[in-house]
């Protein structure tokens, strides 16, 4: 039926700016997000609770460090790549953050193309967001071989505070899975784009619903919260 | 209070959003057992909580054996006891309260409540029941498990949980983490739901400040659940690593069986104030559903308004955010700094203002009311008894000084068994009385009823009311046996077998409940569309119990807030919700 309503919502007549609009939504029946879709408003919250997971790590993490009686490891040994006989610190976390942050810039063009129902190219740049994910994710494994190889385990390194390894292998592990699900999300998404189910409103296989282009942007709005974690995580964890 | 500007003035407002087409089932499969009806869901979700709540119901009766009669059962060691403990507490405030609470009453009346044809993702609704069933299967295999659950106590503390002491330390504090971590991710699929379809989902008319307090308290709770879950399932995770890979998150350095320990440097407090924020808001998460489901009840059985609407709303969601901020007063002799105990005092006690609001407003409903004494109204008066009971005790605990002596004793026990353990219960009992004639279509036995009622109140006073002076005699809490000890005189022995056999009697007559469920569901009273004279429209449905889809063609509109009972002038002494305008006389019309 009026379904289109429900995906690509209209501005609601006599829509007031500013924060006498907030409280006149609020005040409203219906919808308290005027303009927001069900799937949105669903992400929003979800990525509030999720970002409650991640402060959690992250403040169990700087309990740690600072709590800790042995010396931490410093960050810009630890992380330092010996590449062609020189010493760089934190080469490798700088091409990775680039890496992700890039990402995020060829979603947010992948969301654009799709309100443009330009399926190719959405396809393709969503498809180059999932290339970049998959190249942050083997740049991470690559990390995480480097330092088991050097002794790092959950339970102790070389060089300092055991809490080092569990905290890093946890939070970047949890991170990586975050970007990995980002990653598959991404291409099945992509797939549905190439294959036109948003144009002919085909029906989902799990949830028997019609999708719209819009899941593009909700896969975005996940996408760029990754990324903003992994901002933190950097600065957090390798910078401090 | 007739609440109808908004419609007078402007009229009610277009459909913003148009009509979802919604999944139809085709098999017996997909209509009563992978159903995406929030309905149904609801129900599964009900009897999954109410029957593994049961297994927590037989390991307190196992508990009050021992307690009262200490030597007389060999079966329970000290070992077995610690692991009731665990598991009744844990059972009971997540997996039945929790559950119940949000999974049960959430899925069923929220969207019948706000006027939805269904949750907003009935898919991802239909999951959470799934993960949550997997989750608490996971739990009762830790019965099954080598060496049994973990008798680590409900908070799980480390270092203690994770130590080859404890029972259960092989597997059965594995499978306890790895069910909560699932039970959150359950959780987190179905509340996402129930938030949206508040938010974003409502029909036409129904404003939040329109909504029954019963979707407040759920929604609020949701929201609360949402980001307090967090923390408990980053402990969880932690915890998990500590015991199966060796990293030292919460455990300390330290000597186990004679021998160094391979851990150290972590921090047990960390643990603490991580389970903590989690685990007071958990109290709120299951207070305030019962908060909301009380004031409907109070309303409606006593055909009067709720007093001050808005305030009890206010206080919910005052409640809600405040409960953020207290949750060091567990922590009082944890060894954390003093002064945190200062400001979480002060914290914890200013949480008691929107509280007593709550109480206040729930007494001024009553006065001079028309209070039937049915049984849901039965139970809705002794919620509000054993709530104001176990809340003054938590004055009493709130305050650093009085709390240090009464830590860990039975008055602590006393006090959030009372709060948090009868007075829900008492909620969910009084809901279940009241809704079960829209859920099936037949009212539940009454005789039974008022059995039940008067059992279940007198005999938890009985059981509870003489914990608290064991508490103060200094009896702790959490030993199999207290043994011969000065300070406790032999007449708390015999008040301890007199609070063991009051507690048999009480669990027992939770089994004439649910004989009275399965005997009314083919012998009970023809209900009809709305037996009490609700006005909210879950009891406007037009079939009952309600179709899927819940509405016939047309989405009700709401002209009215949900408490328009004994409207001076009206032709009924309430007024449903979907009623329009005209059906009300103007106030003054007749004298």
């Amino acid at each position: 039926m009026a379904e289109t309503t429900l995906m690509q919502p209209k501005a609601a007549p006599g829509t007031i700016p500013g924060l006498r609009g907030i409280a006149a939504d609020w005040a409203s029946d219906q919808r308290a997000f005027k303009n927001v879709s069900w799937g949105k408003a669903m992400m929003w919250i979800f990525l509030l609770s999720d970002t409650f997971i991640f402060s959690c790590f992250l403040l169990s993490y700087m309990t740690a460090r600072m709590s800790t009686t042995v010396p931490w490891p410093n960050p810009s040994e630890v992380f330092a790549l010996n590449i062609g006989s020189k010493h760089i610190p934190l080469i490798l976390i700088a091409i990775m953050t680039f890496v992700l942050i890039s990402s995020s810039g060829t979603m947010a063009m992948a969301v654009n193309f799709g309100y443009r129902h330009d399926r190719v190219r959405t396809a393709a740049l969503m498809l180059a967001t999932a290339a970049f994910g998959a190249t942050f994710v083997g740049m991470q494994a690559f990390e995480w071989t480097k330092l088991i190889m050097e002794g790092v385990r959950p339970w102790g390194n070389p060089w300092g505070a055991p809490q080092f390894g569990a905290c890093f292998f946890m939070i970047t592990g949890f991170h990586g899975t975050h970007v990995t699900i980002g990653v598959i999300f991404l291409i099945a998404i992509a797939r549905k784009v190439l294959r036109g189910d948003f144009d002919r409103e085909r029906r989902g296989f799990f949830t028997s619903r019609k999708g719209y282009y819009e899941i593009v942007e909700i896969t975005g709005l996940y996408w760029h919260f990754v990324d903003l974690v992994w901002v933190f995580i950097f600065a957090f964890f390798y910078l401090w | 209070m007739v609440d109808i500007p908004l419609d007078q003035v402007a009229g009610i407002p277009p459909a913003e959003v148009g009509e979802v087409e919604l999944y139809h089932p085709r098999s017996w499969w997909t209509r009563y057992v992978f159903s995406q009806d929030a309905k149904v869901i609801a129900v599964q979700y009900s009897i999954t909580a109410m029957s593994i709540g049961m297994v927590a119901l037989v390991l307190s009766w196992l508990m009050r054996l021992q307690l009262g009669f200490p030597g007389t059962f060999s079966f329970i060691d000290s070992n077995q006891y610690l692991q009731f403990i665990t598991m009744h507490g844990m059972i009971m405030v997540i997996y039945l309260l929790t559950a119940l609470f949000l999974g049960g009453f959430g899925n069923y009346l929220i969207p019948l409540m706000v006027g939805a044809r269904d949750m907003v993702f009935p898919y991802v609704n239909m999951l959470s029941y799934w993960v949550y069933l997997l989750a608490v299967l996971v739990l009762a295999a830790t019965f099954f498990v080598p060496g049994g659950p973990t008798g680590a106590g409900w908070t799980l503390y480390p270092p203690q949980a994770i130590l080859s002491g404890t029972p259960g330390q092989d597997w059965g504090i594995v499978f306890m983490l790895a069910s909560l971590i699932l039970f959150i991710i359950g959780f987190t699929m179905g509340g996402l739901n129930y938030v949206v379809t508040v938010l974003q989902a409502r029909t036409r008319g129904m404003t939040l400040m329109r909504m029954p307090l019963t979707v407040w308290g759920i929604f609020t709770a949701t929201v609360m659940a949402l980001l307090a879950f967090p923390a408990l399932f980053v402990a969880s995770v932690m915890l998990l690593l500590d015991r199966l890979l060796g990293t030292s998150f919460f455990m300390p350095t330290l000597v186990e069986m004679g021998q160094l320990s391979k851990y150290g440097g972590g921090s047990p407090i960390l643990f603490q104030h991580l389970f903590w924020f989690f685990g007071h808001p958990e109290v709120y998460i299951v207070a305030l559903p019962a908060f909301g489901i009380i004031s409907d009840l109070i309303s409606t059985h006593a055909r009067k308004n709720i007093f001050g609407y808005r305030m009890m709303v206010w206080a919910i969601v005052a409640i809600g955010a405040l409960s953020f901020v207290v949750w060091a007063h567990h922590m009082y002799v944890s060894g954390m700094h003093p002064y945190f105990g200062f400001f979480f005092a002060t914290t914890t006690l200013i949480i008691a203002i929107p509280t007593a609001i709550k109480v206040y407003n729930w007494v001024l409903t009553l006065w001079r009311g028309d209070i039937h004494l049915t049984v849901p109204m039965l139970f809705a008066l002794g919620f509000i008894v054993t709530f104001v009971n176990g809340g003054l005790t938590g004055l009493f605990l709130g305050n650093v000084v009085v709390d240090v002596p009464l830590s860990d004793t039975m008055f602590v026990v006393a006090h959030f068994h009372m709060v948090m353990g009868i007075a829900p219960i008492m909620a969910v009992f009084g809901g279940i009385y009241h809704w079960y004639p829209k859920v099936t279509g037949r009212m539940l036995n009454d005789l039974l009823g008022k059995f039940h009622f008067w059992v279940t109140f007198i005999g938890a006073y009985a059981v509870f009311f003489p914990m608290h002076y064991l508490g103060l005699l200094g009896m702790p809490r959490r030993y199999h046996d207290i043994g011969e000890t000065s300070f406790v005189p032999a007449s708390a022995h015999d008040l301890n077998a007199f609070m063991s056999v009051a507690a048999l009697i009480v669990g027992f007559a939770q089994l004439v409940f649910l004989f009275n469920l399965v005997w009314s569901l083919f012998k009970g009273k023809e209900a009809g569309g709305n037996p009490w004279g609700a006005t909210s429209l879950e009891w406007q449905t037009p079939e009952t119990p309600p179709g899927h889809g819940n509405w016939g063609k047309e989405l009700p509109v709401v002209y009215r807030w949900a408490y328009d009972y004994s409207v001076p002038g009206a032709a009924r002494d309430f007024v449903p919700q979907n009623e329009p305008p005209s059906g009300v006389v103007a106030q003054g019309a007749h004298p």
